[in-house]
């Protein structure tokens, strides 16, 4: 026998799902500590202002109280705002917490109530009172639009819109067919599960380990001894486990600094752990308003595009995020104008989150594509087939591949749009009217340099070690299977360490790159383990590998074996005993700059087909059904990336039908913060979700040919879900959510 | 009954069964069950997502009935029997639910799960659910931010067909 049946590739349940369906596995605000303490934040309220006193008597005298830190009482920190930027910061000056009276959005943090119970420190904050001095605040985007502006400083990353090409404003004028109008969506925060929590383990000599909820253990570090001056030696950041995270824990938050404060004043560990309400304090999905403007001649050829956004966001940061530059990258089209302006308002800075910008920016193109395949008549796929483009058109650059007719035609043949009547309105089900709607999606398949560790033992059983994060996508699964078929080990006999920053280098866990990176370097290092295990192999007494090439040998049931005469193996045992060793080890680096030419672009592609069912007379939208075909590459784990995809889609339900976070803007404050009124959806609505993984080789992208699944499923599914309601209805809603009220008003 | 005036950091004694096992303890009248376990006993399978019944990531048992554990207080749960994530397994051998959830990938980052396990697992003995729809419905009180509902439905309808499948073979 020469193979197993590889793990990649191959349906396998998550390795850490025993963990998980126990209740062992630990999250940031579950670490145990010796004499731990309890930390309870005191959020502003009011927008824009200064505090001008506190009155903590009060809380003071609750027992079980050890401290009130607030601006006026708490330790130096760094003194520029620079040492607070952390690796994915945008151009500004980050939210320095408790530095000065200022206050800069509503529920600022303000004061910290450390005590030895949970219960004393909530009790106290209640008990503090506040003295502002009120200044007048804008949380309007619709005033604020007025004054937007190009961002001066471009945020690293984020590829700023590309040169106009063409003169697309000309080209709308003359055209025969245009459609043109104002696409808007809400604001929307992550609210993972898990609360962002903190827990700081005071250990002796002055040293820190730090359970944060982190996308990036080795950012919250470089966060942590920046703005504190300690040495990386003396902060060890531990996080296995994160309950979810959605970009909404790539940047390190208040909680964060407030609990490593508090601990090194103190001298013990502290957990401070944000309340819902508290996790609409910080990042966000920006409001975001987007114009767009097509024009076509009558069988549909795109003539100009124009897409321009304008983006809420902080006084403080320019965030920035890539919501217009996907339109130069579906469509061909010979006159393009895209254009991204920020406003500011007094709000906390926006943040990533899942997909950042793309949703927001396809939603508006993908409605406007459904709108010109309306005023053509041309069937909305036709209508992609006539635009189809194999380049990335903005910076007119190949593709290592792209598979989006492939989405096309199998998302459409599952789905059974073939059936698809025209006109709108005319599908029905009993008293509900059913639409059917489609939209295409786009993400960048990206890869970062990460290392990884991989320890092989006499036994046969094999350790990855690596600091990436693994926040519910399948990390821990992927590299150990991975790891399984390089070696040809069980999973079982595989154990995957991630999450620490003591471990080898790894990127923060966004913008769907992990596989790709910490993928690639696993396989390196196993490779490298490999041609170790061979050398040793070969010098086992009466070897029969000794003239064998790695490429001669197959790894498989704990034996090296000759692939041409597979019954003459040494057994990994055997090789390290010869040895004398009790374990070998290898580490290495995988490096997008050595691997993949910059030459090529690289995206995910996908086709999202949906259908709704309208209570005619109540507008109340039900999404029955979603198809989802998806191009990205190989697929690891068909398993865990089905699941990944779901997740992506019912986020999009989510933008499209439910999430919206409203602002009250004579209070300038938000309205709906908690989850029973800042809606997500629930089990009840969710109904059918099939995914196809279309066919999709690409030897360019990376060493392993992934693309990434966290970000694609909710690419168009929004978009796809609105014009499944223009279908259903007549009705065009350009905002969304696309809620009861909206319809019924249309 | 005696009623008697509490200083603030006055306790209470209370005696509850905890997964099986006699727990006493002695709680702060403003603890809920959920920081009662989770602070206080050390079992964080039981989940804070919201603390305000809004989310289901607390869910546990209380007398066999799924309840939100935030809206709980620690005191006035003096007697009951409360079953958490915890006490589902026998030992290794894991509750036909928890390993449904794994067959069927019904969850990614972990968060919500032991609180929809708790969840369904009522949600079978209540049997009320006949359908995916009924499913759908009466699991709707437990938030997966994740979304792995789709998969968590599936969860559920094979534990309910290995029970309807052991029920027929007792029956003949």
């Amino acid at each position: 026998m020469l193979s197993n049946d590889p793990h990649v590739g191959s349906p396998r349940s998550r390795v850490d799902g025993p963990a998980k369906v126990t209740g062992r596995a630990s999250y940031a605000a579950e670490f145990k500590a010796t004499g731990l303490t309890h930390g309870y934040i005191l959020s502003s309220a009011i927008p824009r202002g200064r505090i001008r006193a506190f009155d903590l008597a009060a809380a003071l005298a609750v027992p079980g109280v050890l401290q009130i830190f607030t601006h006026e009482n708490r330790p130096q920190t760094a003194w520029f705002a620079s040492s607070y930027r952390d690796q994915v910061a945008p151009p500004g000056k980050p939210l320095r917490p408790l530095y000065d009276a200022e206050i800069q959005h509503s529920d600022q943090p303000i004061a910290l109530v450390v005590a030895s119970t949970f219960e004393a420190a909530r009790d106290a904050a209640s008990l503090i009172g506040v003295t502002y001095e009120r200044a007048p605040h804008e949380t309007d985007l619709e005033r604020a639009r007025h004054d937007s502006y190009e961002p001066p400083k471009k945020r690293s990353g984020i590829a700023p819109p590309p040169d106009p090409k063409g003169d697309a404003t000309a080209a709308f004028g003359g055209a025969p067919i245009k459609v043109s109008a104002e696409y808007s969506l809400a604001t929307e925060h992550h609210n993972p599960m898990e609360l962002h929590g903190t827990t700081v383990v005071w250990e002796s000599g002055g040293k820190i380990t730090v359970h944060d909820k982190t996308q990036g253990t080795l950012n919250t570090q470089g966060y942590v001894t920046s703005v504190f001056g300690l040495s990386s030696d003396d902060v060890r950041v531990v996080s296995p486990f994160v309950g979810g995270g959605f970009g909404s824990a790539l940047r390190p938050h208040h909680q964060l600094f407030l609990a490593v404060m508090a601990s090194l004043v103190l001298e013990r560990s502290v957990r401070v752990e944000m309340t819902r309400t508290q996790m609409f304090s910080h990042v966000h999905r920006p409001q975001t308003i987007n114009t767009v403007a097509i024009s076509a001649d009558p069988d549909g050829h795109i003539l100009s595009l124009q897409h321009n956004a304008v983006a809420a966001t902080s006084r403080y940061e320019d965030y920035q995020e890539n919501v217009v530059n996907w339109s130069g990258m579906l469509y061909h089209s010979e006159a393009t104008q895209l254009g991204y302006e920020l406003a500011k308002l007094d709000i906390p800075t926006p943040g990533d989150m899942r997909a950042p910008g793309a949703p927001t920016g396809l939603f508006a193109l993908e409605s406007a594509m459904d709108e010109l395949a309306h005023a053509t008549g041309i069937d909305p796929i036709e209508l992609r087939l006539r635009n189809y483009t194999e380049r990335d058109e903005n910076d007119d650059k190949p593709l290592t591949s792209k598979e989006l007719r492939a989405c096309y035609a199998e998302g459409a043949a599952r789905f059974g749009w073939s059936r698809r009547k025209m006109t709108p309105r005319s599908m029905r089900a009993g008293k509900e009217l059913v639409g059917w709607g489609m939209a295409s999606g786009v993400w960048e398949a990206m890869m970062m340099k990460s290392s990884a560790r991989a320890t092989l033992g006499r036994d046969g059983r094999l350790e990855i070690a690596c600091a990436a994060s693994d926040i519910g996508t399948g990390t821990y699964t992927i590299l150990s299977q991975i790891g399984a078929d390089a070696l040809g080990l069980e999973l079982d006999a595989v154990t995957v360490k991630l999450g620490d920053s003591s471990l080898p280098m790894a990127p923060i866990q966004g913008g769907s790159w992990t596989a790709a990176s910490s993928g690639s370097a696993v396989t390196l290092t196993c490779r490298s383990l490999c041609e170790t295990l061979l050398k040793h192999a070969k010098a086992v007494e009466g070897s029969p590998l000794t003239e064998a090439a790695i490429e001669d040998v197959a790894f498989n049931g704990g034996m090296i074996r000759l692939r041409r005469e597979p019954d003459r193996a040494v057994s990994i045992t055997d090789a390290l005993a010869a040895a004398g060793l009790d374990q070998i080890e290898a580490e290495e680096t995988a490096s997008p700059g050595l691997i993949a030419p910059m030459r090529r672009a690289s995206y995910t592609h996908s086709a999202v087909f949906a259908e709704v069912h309208v209570d005619e007379q109540l507008d109340i939208v039900r999404v029955t059904r979603v198809v989802s075909a998806i191009a990205a590459g190989r697929i690891l784990n068909p398993k865990t990336a089905r699941s990944q995809i779901i997740g992506g889609v019912v986020w999009g339900i989510g933008m499209a039908l439910h999430e919206e976070t409203m602002t009250d803007h004579r209070f300038g404050r938000f309205m709906n913060s908690n989850l029973g009124e800042y809606h997500v959806p629930v089990n009840a609505d969710i109904d059918g979700i099939e995914v196809i993984f279309v066919e999709e080789h690409d030897d360019k992208v990376n060493p392993i040919g992934v693309k990434g699944l966290g970000e694609i499923g909710v690419v168009g599914t929004a978009a796809a879900i609105a014009n499944a309601i223009h279908h259903a209805t007549g009705k065009r809603i350009r905002s969304l959510p696309i809620t009861v009220d909206k319809l019924l008003a249309a | 009954m005696t009623l008697r005036t509490l200083a603030p950091d006055d306790k209470i004694g209370i005696t509850i069964s905890l997964n099986g096992r006699p727990v006493q303890v002695e709680v702060d009248t403003a603890t809920t069950l959920l920081d009662l376990l989770r602070n206080h006993l050390a079992l964080t399978g039981t989940k804070k997502g919201c603390d305000h019944g809004q989310c289901g990531a607390c869910t546990v048992l209380i007398d066999g009935e799924r309840m939100n554990s935030c809206l709980k207080l620690a005191v006035m749960m003096d007697g009951r029997e409360i079953t958490t994530i915890e006490g589902l397994a026998e030992g290794d051998e894991l509750h036909p639910m928890q390993r449904a959830f794994i067959e069927r990938d019904a969850f990614q980052c972990g968060y919500c799960t032991p609180g929809q396990i708790c969840s369904a697992v009522a949600l079978v003995e209540e049997g009320h659910a006949h359908s995916r729809e009924q499913i759908r419905e009466l699991m709707s009180g437990n938030i997966c931010r994740c979304g792995a509902y789709p998969n968590i439905v599936d969860a559920i309808e094979d534990v309910m067909a290995e029970r309807r499948g052991q029920f027929r073979e007792a029956a003949e």
